[in-house]
């Protein structure tokens, strides 16, 4: 069992949807690209986010590489790109990587169509054009070695140490000895962890590179004059029985399995198909990371839960599994996969991992999850802080100053 | 019928197990080693397997997962109120005590 049914685009990767993105370059026309994709056909998908129309450059470049990763996500089978037409980020470049893998593109502006009710008219005819023209594609059976599978928790406690994240992790690595790729991230919840995650790196410039991400990170937070404790662990979690960062890390590294890091890529960037497992620089917000790794190319997200997260993709449909009993009894309706009898005794990690390992694949092949059934989509985009600003200028990002 | 409280040790070097139900003051642990709950401690949360002088690490998953603020006693509830991260924080402290945290 180690094929799925997705779309092959003209650029040769394989998607899992076949969604139309209607994606805003800024805050400025986020409620326009909704209000667009409302009226469109059940496939159109906005990606409103809160970023400004300007902003210092290195906030400019990663917005820019994850509107360009998210639009050439190969579950996106044609985009429309809005602005109000004085955004800075470059538009003609992302609209240029859409065209580049082989997916219909268009751009809209607000001021040059006279307004949002213009703009609206026109973006209603124009997804409804994309729509037509990729109503075509056709799904057909694909080695699980194009699969990129991202991983992510949310609203931990600790049962997530316990079940939901190894039995997840048991999945992973199923995947990627049939060959795909799996990434899991959220940097701050290395802290602690690093160590036995830097044993786990396949050379030595990959642990130089992942202990860099790391040490950034960390001191990103301590440039603040605060430190990461406030957030981490969260009150939720606290309350769920997680006490430390440390802890909560040791639980979270868990989900991404067991196999060797052969690689640390930045946030939002290319996640390398039949690569193994890949890690992202992330930030601990799961909505902004889960997002970086749809950007970087994921057309599945596996996201676990103690507590109880609901939160979807628009362009990749999210597993949720809870390790919970009481949340997968009260909150059921929102998980796809139950991890909670590891707890209760009645099924083993193994048992577990090869369920989850089977959704991810009836996930890929078209079966609908809970989020996806629910419209459940939410979106944001990372902005780099002014304290990340002051650190990540002055130092090289490691992935470029590493031996890569 | 038994007192026993179900909970999970997850390596041999830990100092505090995982409640895998809450339990009461007087209830026994169903893991290896004699230990009785000295307060009522909720699903999820941890208990000391042992007594833990002040600084010392607390251990799960076979690591340090913070340490100790204060004394704690075998069948107390270990968590905020007598366990702090090493890591993660502005003032560096408990820096040192970050046993096995690999910082270069």
């Amino acid at each position: 069992m180690n094929t799925f049914e997705g779309y092959r685009r003209g650029d040769g990767t394989v998607g899992v949807r076949n969604v139309v993105a209607v994606m805003p370059l800024s805050v400025a026309v986020s409620a326009v690209a909704a209000r667009i994709a409302e009226e469109g056909p059940d496939r159109v998908h906005a990606t409103p986010h809160q970023l400004a129309a300007d902003a210092p450059e290195a906030t400019l470049e990663q917005t820019r590489r994850v509107l360009e990763g998210v639009a050439t996500n190969p579950n996106v089978g044609g985009a429309l790109l809005l602005k109000l037409g004085t955004e800075a980020v470059d538009g003609e470049r992302v609209a240029d990587a859409v065209a580049a893998a082989g997916r219909p593109v268009e751009t809209l502006s607000i001021r040059e169509e006279g307004g949002t009710a213009a703009a609206v008219a026109a973006g209603e005819e124009i997804v409804d054009d994309l729509a037509t023209e990729t109503a075509g594609a056709r799904r057909e059976p694909v080695d699980v070695s194009e699969l990129v599978v991202g991983v992510e928790c949310g609203g931990s406690d600790a049962t997530s140490g316990l079940a939901s994240n190894p039995a997840v992790g048991e999945a992973c690595d199923r995947l990627i000895e049939a060959g795909g790729t799996a990434s899991f991230s959220e940097t701050p919840e290395f802290i602690g962890a690093e160590h036995v995650l830097a044993e786990r790196c396949a050379s030595e410039a990959v642990r130089e590179k992942l202990l860099a991400y790391v040490e950034r990170r960390e001191a990103a937070a301590e440039l603040m004059g605060a430190d990461l404790r406030g957030a981490q662990p969260s009150p939720g979690n606290q309350e769920g029985g997680l006490t430390t960062i440390e802890e909560k890390s040791l639980g979270a590294i868990a989900k991404g399995g067991t196999t060797p890091i052969r690689d640390v890529v930045p946030y939002g960037a290319d996640l390398p198909t039949g690569e193994g497992l890949v890690l992202m620089d992330t930030p601990g917000y799961d909505v902004e990371s889960v997002t970086g790794k749809v950007s970087g190319g994921a057309q599945v997200i596996v996201f676990t839960t103690g507590r109880g997260s609901t939160t979807g993709n628009p362009i990749a449909p999210v597993i949720k599994v809870c390790g919970n009993p009481e949340t997968w009894e009260r909150m059921g309706s929102n998980m796809d996969a139950n991890a909670s009898t590891i707890v209760t005794g009645g099924d083993d990690l193994e048992t577990v991992g090869e369920r989850i390992y089977g959704t991810i694949l009836e996930t890929a092949s078209g079966r609908r999850t809970a989020a996806e059934v629910r419209g459940l989509r939410e979106f944001a985009i990372n902005e780099l802080q002014p304290n990340e600003l002051g650190y990540f200028e002055g130092e090289p990002d490691p992935a470029e100053a590493g031996g890569s | 019928m038994s007192d026993d409280r179900k909970a999970i040790v997850l390596d041999g070097t830990d100092t505090v197990a995982t409640m895998l139900e809450g339990g009461e003051v007087g209830h026994s642990l169903a893991v290896e080693g004699d230990v009785e709950l000295a307060e009522e401690i909720p699903f999820g949360h941890k208990v000391a397997l042992r007594d833990h002088e002040r600084d010392e690490a607390v251990r799960k998953y076979g690591e340090a997962i913070g340490v100790a603020t204060e004394p704690i006693r075998a069948g107390e509830w270990v968590h905020t109120h007598n366990c702090d991260s090493a890591r993660g924080r502005a003032d560096g402290a408990n820096a040192d005590a970050a046993a096995g945290g690999g910082r270069s």
